[in-house]
């Protein structure tokens, strides 16, 4: 038998800057949380604004705030933005003033933060029907009241027709950061355990479903939710949690190489302790793609010490956003940056980050 | 029976490949033709299984990889166009033409849309009766009916607003051709499963014998693939040559005869050149004359194409199973999945994206058990 | 190449003269062309490319590669432990 791992040797980058990916202009994959958005992040946007907090590339940036001078507490803020452009505006499961609000509660609440306060701005296109949009606000109004949080200030922008997709929403979030060590997709360490807290590919399948060109028909809905709660029961059982991320865009696979370039070691998943919905598997067979890259909306990816992961997971099972939690996968020290899968008949892949967006194909 | 993940169970897997290692005696070098084996080889890790006598090399079955570039070019152009909508296959985005890919052309404005099927192509075409829609239909036998197809609906439903660019491909001239380069290392063929679904074998069983080499027609699940192996193996240790089907449930010998019409009635057969590999004689398909109106190439007039491919790019060894991905000069330095310089890395069928994604090799040197790579 | 799905046939019906059906891929249903499939029936599994039938899937030949496995097993069995020939009866 051939040895399968002395194959699996890290990327070596090539060493001299060059063009985002050849291209010019933006292409869509720019976009897609997968390797062109980090080359856009790292030769863009982080030299123009270089600081260290945003360099920490987290999904929330840790506000330290001035020491009250009467009891001497310093508090801190989390603090997060989204934007959300998505079509159709309402999907199974769930719609764009949702996922506004429950995409912000989220980037907040896997920093360990507890989400309070959302601004909202909505860049709007000339011919939108009213009705749509009081539809998309009471939505909105619905989903903070689940979250707990109040949307307290926002902004309305007019674009001539044919200028946007209709809608347009951009979330601004703060709450207040927990005490104790930051979370941080530079903690993972050799040994610990990856865990998912459900079903991926549930909301991309969701949205794929009624995508022109490639619609289908399924049960399938959107697991667009906020994840508030099931992080505090999450922090609350098991305080040693190294880091929480929700694997929306790129999904879990992004997620995945992210922490471990972040925190340099390497990840090793087993394909068939992933969970995965009969019809998101479904889809993914008819349209060629692969789960591990479909975007979830109400889901979160937990690095634990392996002493602590099974705790985790009963905790994670107790919830109900978490009842097909599962340990998928371990942290090595071998091939750091590397991302791999053992398959279900057992041979082993590099789990790379995609270049753009994953498109359906015929072969 | 669901026809899926039972063939993917790793028990059957692993008796499969024990049963392989204890047929292989000698060195073999087997290619199997269609991108889609190879990318189950490579995501499940079937090579890993195997014996390391055993060599897989991977063949031109990837119609993403082998479509021309001026077929690219002629795509973007038309895409460019403000009274077109061009539809495509979501593979065919990435394809890097002489200058930039579809994507590009999209995001200069070009109107390019993904759809699943050439037939929601049409349903385009009847919803968009003020635009040129133009389907880029690329592929191999086993996706001629359905492009056949949706050229015969546009024309009884009287779409002249529909059309085609036709880059279709032929499997059995391609298996020729790599047989016929005295460059050839190929001692036998994994048979593509889909493609034969069509087709049927009859086509096969010539080039088995005129070159002795066994052919298995083999499907695209872990079990089908290491089934395959396994009875070509058989056959070259014991000296025979012969078309064998493994991919039963899909696969008669005379495949779908009613398919076989339809395609009979829409093109004929046409030297198609290939990416990377060259004109092939008679391995393609166009479009009759009958239907000849629906034929983009035709329809549109395209200036000043210049067509230039990457003077790097060793996709055509590649593609006829000469080098592996990584002994490429370029692979991981100047091509890679954000810049290719040829299709092979774009396709996720294709040999160089795929050990790109899931196999980086370190360097290996050039030399591979019976070989005599150029 | 060319992704091949296997999906069951719910119901079928004929749209500009061609036929047409609705084939379940396993909780995720499409419109499929069967034109080629005509025989097919109502809970008969095909093999669709790109939205057309390429052909029906056989069950009976879907089970052999099981059935080899299984005379895999027998074969092992026949092999069984090897047993050292001073220690044979």
């Amino acid at each position: 038998m051939n040895d399968s791992t002395a194959r699996l040797t890290p990327e070596v980058f090539p060493g001299c800057p060059r063009p985002v990916a050849g291209y010019d202009r933006v292409v869509l994959g720019h976009g897609s949380g997968g390797r062109l958005t980090a080359e856009l992040i790292e030769r863009l946007f982080l030299p123009a604004f270089s600081n260290d907090m945003l360099a920490a590339l987290e999904d929330q940036a840790i506000v330290p705030l001035a020491r009250d001078p009467t009891d001497g507490i310093a508090p801190r803020l989390a603090f997060t933005t989204d934007s959300f452009v998505v079509r159709p505006l309402f999907f199974p499961g769930g719609d764009i003033g949702r996922l506004a609000v429950h995409g912000t509660v989220n980037d907040l609440a896997v920093g360990g933060a507890t989400p309070l306060y959302l601004s909202a701005a909505f860049i709007i296109e000339e011919g939108l029907a009213l009705d749509e949009l009081a539809r998309v606000a009471d939505s909105m109004r619905e989903a903070c009241r689940s979250a707990g949080v109040m949307l307290v200030t926002g902004d309305t922008k007019v674009v001539d027709r044919g200028k946007g997709d209709k809608l347009f929403i951009t979330t601004s979030g703060i709450g207040l950061a927990r005490a104790g060590p930051a979370l941080s997709i530079r903690n993972a360490r050799p040994g610990d355990r990856v865990l998912i807290s459900g079903t991926i590919g549930d909301h991309g399948v969701a949205i794929l479903s009624v995508r022109e060109g490639i619609e289908f028909e399924t049960v399938l809905e959107s697991d667009c939710a906020p994840l508030h709660t099931l992080t505090r029961a999450m922090l609350d059982a098991c305080p040693g949690i190294r880091l929480m991320r929700d694997p929306t865009r790129g999904g879990v696979a992004s997620v995945l190489n992210e922490l471990a370039s972040g925190s340099n070691v390497g990840v090793r998943i087993h394909q068939t302790a992933i969970p995965v919905r009969p019809e998101v598997h479904a889809a993914c067979e008819l349209l060629g793609l692969d789960p591990l890259y479909v975007a979830n909306e109400g889901k979160l990816v937990a690095v634990a010490p392996a002493a602590d992961a099974d705790r985790l997971l009963r905790t994670m099972k107790a919830h109900p956003l978490g009842t097909h939690a599962a340990i998928i996968g371990e942290v090595l020290a071998d091939h750091p940056g590397l991302v791999t899968m053992i398959s279900s008949i057992g041979g082993e892949r590099v789990v790379p980050l995609l270049t753009g967006e994953q498109l359906p194909r015929i072969c | 029976m669901k026809y899926v993940d039972e063939y993917r169970e790793a028990g059957g897997a692993r008796r499969l490949a024990a049963a392989i290692e204890r047929a292989c005696t000698r060195p073999w070098t087997i290619m199997e033709v269609c991108g889609g084996q190879t990318h189950t080889i490579v995501r499940q890790g079937i090579d890993q299984l195997l014996p390391e006598s055993l060599e897989l090399v991977h063949g031109p079955g990837c119609p993403v990889c082998v479509t021309p570039l001026e077929t690219i070019d002629r795509a973007i152009a038309l895409a460019s166009r403000p009274d077109v909508i061009l539809a495509s296959f979501g593979d065919m985005l990435r394809v890097p033409g002489s200058r930039g890919d579809l994507l590009a052309a999209r995001s200069r404005g070009g109107d390019v849309r993904v759809v699943y099927s050439p037939l929601d192509a049409v349903q385009l075409a009847a919803a968009n009766p003020d635009r040129q829609i133009v389907f880029l239909a690329v592929g191999f036998e086993t996706t001629a009916p359905a492009n056949a197809m949706a050229v015969r609906m546009a024309h009884r439903r009287g779409l002249c607003n529909f059309s085609v660019l036709v880059s279709h491909v032929l499997v059995p001239p391609a298996m020729r051709a790599i047989l016929d380069s005295p460059a050839n290392r190929v001692q036998a063929f994994l048979g593509p499963g889909h493609v034969c679904t069509v087709m049927g074998i009859e086509e096969y069983e010539p080039i088995a014998a005129r070159y002795r080499v066994p052919i298995v027609v083999t499907g695209f699940e872990p079990l089908d693939l290491l089934e395959g192996i396994l009875r070509t193996v058989m056959q070259l240790e014991t000296g025979t040559a012969a078309v064998e089907i493994q991919y039963t449930r899909a696969v008669k010998r005379q495949g779908n005869a009613a398919a076989r019409r339809l395609i009979e009635e829409v093109f004929e057969n046409c030297d198609r050149d290939w990416r990377g590999i060259g004109v092939i004689p008679a391995s393609g398909y166009r479009l009759r004359e009958p239907l000849r109106a629906f034929d983009a190439a035709a329809r549109f007039h395209v200036e000043g194409l210049c067509v230039q491919e990457s003077s790097l790019c060793e996709s055509g060894a590649i593609l006829q199973g000469r080098l592996k991905p990584h002994q490429c000069p370029a692979f991981g330095k100047e091509c890679t999945p954000q810049t290719p310089l040829g299709a092979t890395m774009v396709s996720s069928e294709g040999a160089c994206a795929a050990y790109y994604a899931h196999r980086r090799h370190a360097p290996e040197p050039l030399t591979i058990a019976g070989a005599n790579v150029p | 190449m060319c992704l091949g799905v296997p999906g069951k046939v719910e119901e079928t019906y004929r749209e500009h003269d061609v036929l047409m059906g609705k084939v379940d891929f396993g909780g995720v249903c499409r419109r499929v062309c069967l034109e080629h499939v005509p025989e097919v029936r109502i809970g008969e599994y095909v093999l669709v490319h790109v939205g057309y039938a390429l052909d029906r899937l056989d069950e009976a030949e879907a089970l052999r590669v099981f059935e080899l496995l299984a005379s895999l097993d027998e074969l092992g069995d026949l092999a069984g432990p090897e047993v050292p020939e001073d220690q044979a009866p």
